[in-house]
This record gives structure tokens, sequence and C-alpha cells, in this order.
């Protein structure tokens, strides 16, 4: 347990304690919401779907989720070599309660700047379908932050340098953000596209938050949340027994 | 005297890269011993299964009676180390990283508070408890992470090359420390280093390790008797040759520079 804490606690305090980075990494999501939120919004309310800020929100969130969490998780690369890590792989702590309070802690960072984001959508126009939303919303978020967070940790620990996390950004966390419905509506997409989409697991967490923030969802709450969690459990799995096999 | 680390023909390799070629030695209980080596030597791989970090091929290992392939935690309860490269995380204060090592290894929260005010001031560096360890300079880094590794009462601290890049006021106060801690409390200190004039001043018994096996063993006097030098740099040189050796470079050069541009960047 004290492995489990140290670790999460350890990330709390390093997001805390960077407001630079919390504003940094707010800009990004900020861009996407006024230039594509206002610059398509009359376009697609022409076509008849509606307000487009309101549908990209919860897209614009997945994003700042995904990108913080992933981003979070392969900071290992440096502690790997640098940091607090080496220190905590001669503890007498298990592998599998570092790895996991990492999660957590990266989880946590991640879901908190997704709730930023939400309350700057809120600020430049967006309106969720019912207040009551936000807290199942949040729990949306804090499952999606764990997914990422995991995938991260499981990638991270087969890289050895910064190089590959250059690789993974462009070849991973963009193709899942943009695949994902987080910027278009899946319903009307092609078929194609529709069934990468399928595939993406962020596709199902930006369609959890839409259900929770503007009241429609393309795949279904039920779907979404199976998903979510069968995913998550895996990556789970799989980065603890990856992380495990880390030789320093 | 008993042995606290015995080492028997161990053996580690990399694919069908062999770094360490059955080594055997043993540090005695209360000891200071210094393990030498050109670059590349296996000085670290050796640490490093020692340590609990590297799986052994093959040979035997026991530290404070303990096996690290079976008894991975009895024996990281052992020892408390200072790596080669700063582990410490630097945005968090002294106290933190002092705090969570504390709890990492289950020491309760009354001797936790104590303990960690009476190493600060050890290490003099009560009052800077609360500041970032990133303004620390290299040698408070240093000492904090001594001051670290102390915190759980190891049996045993292993020094990897705990001067490298500090000055010789500060390597001066760092060797009085260890030694005064090995007086007192009795702990067993094992080091790398590169300055031969600090092995031998400080150590009592020198192991020399060259291309995976040791080439050599004994008192500092010994060593110098042995291959008729004046000093122990030269008694090195002649023991291990003054040929200029490359060492791997790889992942970590490479971060090293990332590291600096993205640490540069944040500011």
């Amino acid at each position: 347990m004290g492995g489990i804490y140290v670790m999460w606690k350890r990330e709390v305090l390093r997001f805390l304690r960077s407001p630079s980075r919390i504003a940094g990494s707010l800009g990004q999501p900020l861009l996407f919401l006024v230039a594509l939120g206002y610059g398509l919004g009359p376009v697609f309310r022409a076509a008849g779907q509606g307000n487009y800020l309101d549908f990209l929100a919860p897209g614009i969130i997945g994003m700042a989720i995904i990108f913080t969490s992933i981003f979070n998780g392969m900071q290992i690369i440096w502690d790997r070599q640098f940091g607090f890590l080496k220190e905590t792989m001669v503890a007498p702590v298990s592998r599998l309660a570092i790895m996991f309070g990492r999660t957590l802690g990266g989880a946590t960072v991640a879901a908190a700047q997704g709730a930023l984001v939400l309350i700057m959508a809120v600020l430049i126009g967006f309106r969720p379908v019912s207040w009551a939303g936000i807290a199942p919303a949040l729990v949306v978020m804090l499952l999606v932050a764990l997914l990422f967070s995991a995938v991260g940790i499981t990638v991270a620990s087969k890289l050895r340098d910064m190089q590959g996390f250059h690789l993974i950004m462009n070849l991973l966390v963009m193709p899942l953000f943009f695949l994902s419905g987080a910027l278009f509506p899946l319903s009307s997409a092609p078929q194609a596209l529709l069934l990468i989409a399928r595939f993406d697991p962020l596709s199902y967490g930006v369609d959890a938050l839409r259900y929770f923030l503007t009241g429609s969802a393309a795949f279904g709450l039920g779907l979404d949340l199976l998903i979510l969690c069968a995913v998550s459990a895996f990556f789970l799995w799989l980065g603890a027994l990856f992380f495990s096999q880390i030789e320093v | 005297m008993t042995s606290i680390i015995e080492v028997k023909d161990l053996t580690k390799k990399f694919g069908s890269f062999e770094a360490v070629k059955g080594v055997s030695f043993e540090v005695e209980e209360g000891g200071i011993f210094a393990f030498l080596g050109p670059n590349g030597a296996g000085k670290s791989t050796t640490i490093k299964m020692l340590t609990t970090l590297l799986h052994p091929s093959a040979g035997s290992l026991r530290v404070n009676g303990f096996d690290p392939r079976t008894d991975a935690d009895a024996v990281r309860r052992s020892f408390g180390i200072v790596f080669q490269d700063p582990s410490l995380d630097d945005d968090l204060t002294a106290f933190e990283n002092l705090e969570f090592h504390g709890i990492l290894y289950g020491v309760p929260k009354e001797t936790r508070t104590k303990r960690i005010d009476e190493l600060l001031a050890l290490v003099e560096l009560s009052d800077r408890r609360d500041s970032f360890v990133r303004d620390f300079s290299g040698g408070m880094k240093r000492r904090l992470e001594i001051a670290r590794g102390l915190l759980h009462h190891p049996k045993i601290i292993f020094l990897d090359e705990p001067t490298l890049g500090l000055d010789p006021q500060t390597r001066n106060h760092l060797w009085s420390y260890v030694e005064k801690l090995n007086a007192e409390e009795g702990i067993t200190i094992f080091f790398t280093t590169h300055y031969m004039e600090e092995a031998d001043k400080v150590a009592k018994k020198i192991a020399v390790i060259d291309h995976g096996t040791i080439i050599a063993t004994g008192s500092g006097a010994e060593l110098k008797a042995q291959t008729n030098t004046d000093s122990l740099e030269n008694a090195f040189l002649a023991l291990t040759g003054s040929e200029i050796r490359e060492e791997a470079s790889g992942g970590l050069d490479h971060m090293r520079e990332a590291r600096r541009m993205w640490s540069g960047n944040r500011k």
C-alpha cells in the first residue's frame, strides 16, 4: 500500500506544482475548441447537426485526457534512467504496486486535466445538457485516463529512448484521437471510418462523455463502459507484466 | 570476521556478450570495500546483480545472508544505495524525497520523521529541508542521496562512483561522512570510483575487475607491492593496461541529451 500511495502522491504533487505545465497543456484544447468549435460551427449547423461546440467539447476533453495520460505514462522512460523509479526498483515494494500507483497517479492528473478542459469549454459557451451529468462524466474521464495511462506505461516499458516516444505520439496517439469520433459524428461517418473507430478505445470514452454531457451516444452507454473497463483491465495487466520485466 | 557479501562464480550474459565472467569475492561485515575497474569492466553489472536490479545468468551470491534471486525484498531491506546517476526526484523537496523513501521501506511515521531530521543534520542539509532538489548543487544532491540510503538503517551501503563530478572539498567531506558511518554505525561500505587515491585512502580491501574477471584483490599496500608500483593509480594501470576503453554508448547518452533539452525548455 505504501508503494501505491507514494507513487500516486508523487504524480499529483508534480502536477499541482507545475502551473506552467497545466496552463501549457490547456493551450491546445483551447485552440481546438475555438478554431474548430467556432470555425466549423455554422457549417455543422447548416448540415442540420446542431451546435458543433456542444458536440466537440466531449471530444476535446477526451483529447486532453489521452495526451496527458499517455505522456505521463511515458515519463517512465526518463525515470528509468534518471529519476525516482530506479530508487523504487531497489525498494522492498512489489513492481505491481509501483506500476499501479503510477498509473493511478497519472490517471488522476489526466482526469483533472480533462475536468479543467470541461470548465474551459463551459467558459467559452459549451452548455452540458444537464448539470447532473457532470459527476458521472468525471467518472468516465477517470476511466479513460486509467486506460491510457496503462497504455502509456505498457508502451514505455518496452522503449529505451525518446526517439520511440515521438514515434508513439505520431503513430499511436494522433490516430487514436483523430479516428475516434472526437471531431466528427460517427453516426453519419462513412462505413470504413466507422469500422476503424470501432477498434479505437477512445471512441467509446468520447461516446460515454457525450452521453452524460450532451445526452446522445452513438454506441450506447452500456457498450461504452463495457469496452472501457475491459480494455483498461487488459492494459493494466499487460502494463504490469511488461513493467515487471524492466531491467534497469 | 564474517562475510556480509559472498559472490561465487557470478556470471552475467547479455545475449552472446559475457559482461561478468564468473567472478568470486567476499566483503567483510563492517569493512570498506572498493570495487575498481576501467569503464565497461563489469562493475555496474555486478552491483546491479547484488542489488536485485539484474538477474545473474549463473553463479551464487549472498547479501546479508539472503539470495537476491529468491529473497529480493530481504536483500533490498539490507542495503542502501547511491546510484551513479542521480536518482532523486527534482520536483520534490529534500524532505519529501526522504519521506517517500521511508514510506517505501515501511519505516513507521514517528521513527521516520525523527531519522529524517537526524540524517539531514548529518549531511548538513537541515536548513534546506523544504527546498526543491532541483535547486541543489551536485554535492548537495549526493549528500541527500546518502542520507536517503541510510534512512532505513541498512547493513550495507553501495556507493557507485559517488564522487563523480564533485569538487575536492565536497569529495573530502563525503568520504569523512562515509568513514564516520563505518566506524560509528558499523555499516559495511561497498564503493566504486575512478579516483584511485580515494580508494587507496578509504578502502580496507580492494578488488580490481577487468573484462568481466577479477584480476587482483588485496589492500592498497598489497596491490602496490604485488605490482611493484608506488601508487594505486600506477598499480591499477599495471594491472589493467593503459589502453583507453570504449564503453558501449546507447540510449542513455541520447536520453541525457534529450533530458537536458527538455529540462532546459521547462524553465
